[in-house]
């Protein structure tokens, strides 16, 4: 973990999503697929906490070494006010942070699977797997086409894609998830990693469960400072001896977590009632209004 | 005076830091993992507060972020008092740094024995009592903050049994004069002004509070005229009780503030998770305020802040 002042390289808008790259070696050079850094927001406004993002990319070689791109989505008011950054900003960023996927030792056949700009970590490690000599294969899905995070990309460093938006504009109409037994089956996955919000993971850790196919996904959960100390971006995981579960960080012992460890429901809080049960004699309406 | 360099250690009758800056609890974890924050540079450091066993905390979301504040509830995650002893306790005294051990609790008898496996534990120099978490035995889900015959009881057991100083954390709620004199007969050293302010953020779209809890509380810059006041009112009304100011200190001036208006020592909470040096920073920033003004430690600026008219604020307003 770093904490640096790193000079914005460039910035771009990507579809719905605008992509900052950094000069920052110290974190590039140990930026893996999954880890994530902290942005910190200009002093003196109302909005104080960093801003935590998935590295995109981080170059150790070439003639982009020591650089590290972020994605984002500008929908709130510190995002907003990253897409005004502009080249030769300085950005307070510390990093890089959490712990990242970790790759097969056996197995070849990896499907990775995202939604939306979850791609942005998928692509990553893409990379790292190819590099590794095991097959890659993708699933993107996002809410329409404009939302689909760098689909020429992922077509670039995959075997094959598939693509899904919620409205049909590009690929199938549906869900990542909805896709995913069907390319399972016809690229003989082996390995599922996954990004993407909790309620799409669910579905494909609940697929992976049944099918008992060994899965790892990135979480997202609200984080306060993404160092370990503020213990907000907690989820439920169970222990290796089965004894019980903890709230682990998503910050520190996350954003990575073997998915048949969470316990979904527990997390999700699977709406609760919105009032207590009623106290016992207290006479139950079944239907209403009959 | 100009040009002699100001000490910077402070005594809160008897209970010695090496800066007045102190990170708050909470902020800093139990101090397993420090992370960038250097522990050779800071004053002293509260720890998340500590209960009898392991405690798993609340569903998530657990924070929202607010206009300059950051809205919580965490749900008191920690590891239990026998593992901080034994785990994170000696590399903090290792460091050397003094440790303030926050004690909470869901009954009187919890808090009597989290405070009694505190005893006698090299490097901490004071306990502070948290009185948000609710009171199982007679609160109906209130906290201890809310009716002082708890406060009373609870103050008075752990500091009857302690013999290390106990300082008091509570809420700016309700008559606060008269609580902390409450404290104070009960036998606290001192307090820590002020705990978290009662917060609720919406989101009307969902149709939902933005925090599982639902009510969490407001930390941050929002909160610091409240604590400001909070520190003012009760260091008037009892000048010998030694006060830590917390609540939105971010920059030097914010911790000058508090000591003018009568906090002996400040603690950093919101701001260490934004940025682990502040606490560091800020007493750079103490320091250059009082080699500018000529004092000569920082304990020589509590009170005095100039007031013109006599208190004609009703006492206990808050």
């Amino acid at each position: 973990m770093r904490r640096v002042k790193a000079e914005i390289l460039n910035t771009r808008k990507l579809g719905d999503y605008h992509s900052v790259t950094l000069v920052a070696p110290e974190i590039a050079e140990r930026a893996r697929p999954g880890q994530f850094i902290a942005v910190g927001m200009p002093p003196g406004r109302a909005f104080l906490l960093r801003r935590h993002f998935s590295i995109h990319q981080a170059s150790r070689r070439g003639g982009w070494a020591g650089t590290l791109e972020f994605v984002f989505d500008p929908r709130g008011v510190g995002t907003e006010w990253l897409a005004e950054a502009r080249a030769h900003q300085f950005l307070d960023v510390i990093g890089p942070l959490g712990k990242g996927f970790a790759y097969p030792s056996r197995l070849t056949n990896c499907l990775l699977i995202s939604e939306g700009h979850g791609a942005a970590t998928i692509l990553f490690l893409a990379q790292e797997l190819r590099s590794r000599g095991r097959r890659v294969d993708m699933v993107l899905g996002a809410e329409t086409g404009e939302r689909v995070f760098k689909p020429i990309e992922g077509k670039r460093l995959s075997q094959t894609i598939a693509i899904a938006t919620e409205d049909g504009s590009m690929g199938e109409r549906g869900t990542a998830a909805d896709l995913l037994p069907e390319v399972a089956e016809t690229t003989g996955t082996q390995v599922i990693y996954a990004a993407g919000r909790r309620a799409t993971l669910r579905k494909i850790a609940e697929f992976c469960a049944e099918r008992r196919i060994p899965a790892q996904m990135a979480v997202e959960e609200q984080m306060g400072c993404g160092m370990g100390q503020c213990f907000t971006c907690v989820v439920p995981v169970t222990r290796k001896d089965g004894s019980g579960y903890d709230n682990l960080r998503a910050c520190t012992d996350g954003p990575v977590f073997n998915a048949a460890r969470i316990l979904w429901g527990r997390w999700m809080g699977d709406e609760p009632p919105l009032l207590p049960t009623p106290p016992e004699g207290f006479p139950v309406v079944r239907s209403w209004p009959g | 005076m100009a040009g002699v360099k100001p000490r910077m250690a402070v005594d809160l009758n008897g209970v010695a830091f090496p800066l007045p800056i102190l990170a708050a609890s909470g902020c800093l974890g139990t101090g397993r993992e420090p992370g960038l924050v250097d522990l050779h540079r800071i004053g002293g450091v509260v720890t998340r507060s500590l209960t009898l066993t392991p405690t798993k905390g609340s569903p998530t979301p657990r924070m929202a972020e607010t206009p300059s504040g950051l809205l919580s509830w965490v749900g008191l995650q920690n590891p239990g008092v026998e593992e901080f002893v034994d785990l994170d306790l000696p590399r903090l005294a290792k460091a050397g740094v003094p440790v303030v051990a926050s004690v909470a609790g869901t009954s009187l008898e919890e808090y009597l024995r989290v405070a009694s496996s505190l005893q006698g534990r090299p490097g901490i120099v004071a306990l502070e009592v948290y009185l948000g978490a609710p009171d199982d035995e007679r609160g109906r889900g209130e906290p201890f903050s809310a009716r002082p015959d708890r406060v009373h009881e609870v103050v008075g057991a752990v500091a009857r049994m302690s013999r290390i100083p106990v300082f008091v954390k509570l809420p700016a709620l309700g008559n606060l004069v008269e609580m902390a004199r409450t404290c104070v007969r009960a036998g606290a050293h001192g307090l820590t002004l002020i705990d978290g302010v009662p917060g609720l953020a919406v989101d009307a779209e969902r149709l939902r509070p933005r925090l599982a809890a639902p009510v969490g509380v407001l930390s941050g810059p929002a909160i610091k005229p409240i604590a400001l006041a909070a520190v003012f009112q009760v260091a008037r009304a009892l000048p010998d009780l030694p006060i830590m100011g917390v609540g939105g200190v971010s920059k030097g001036e914010d911790a000058v503030e508090f000591l003018l208006a009568g906090a002996w020592a400040v603690q950093v909470g919101t701001a260490m998770l934004v940025n682990p040096a502040a606490p560091f920073e800020i007493a750079q920033g103490v320091l250059a305020y009082l080699k500018g003004k000529g004092i000569a430690e920082p304990a020589d600026l509590r009170g005095r802040l100039r007031v013109e008219r006599g208190p004609t604020v009703r006492e206990g307003v808050l």
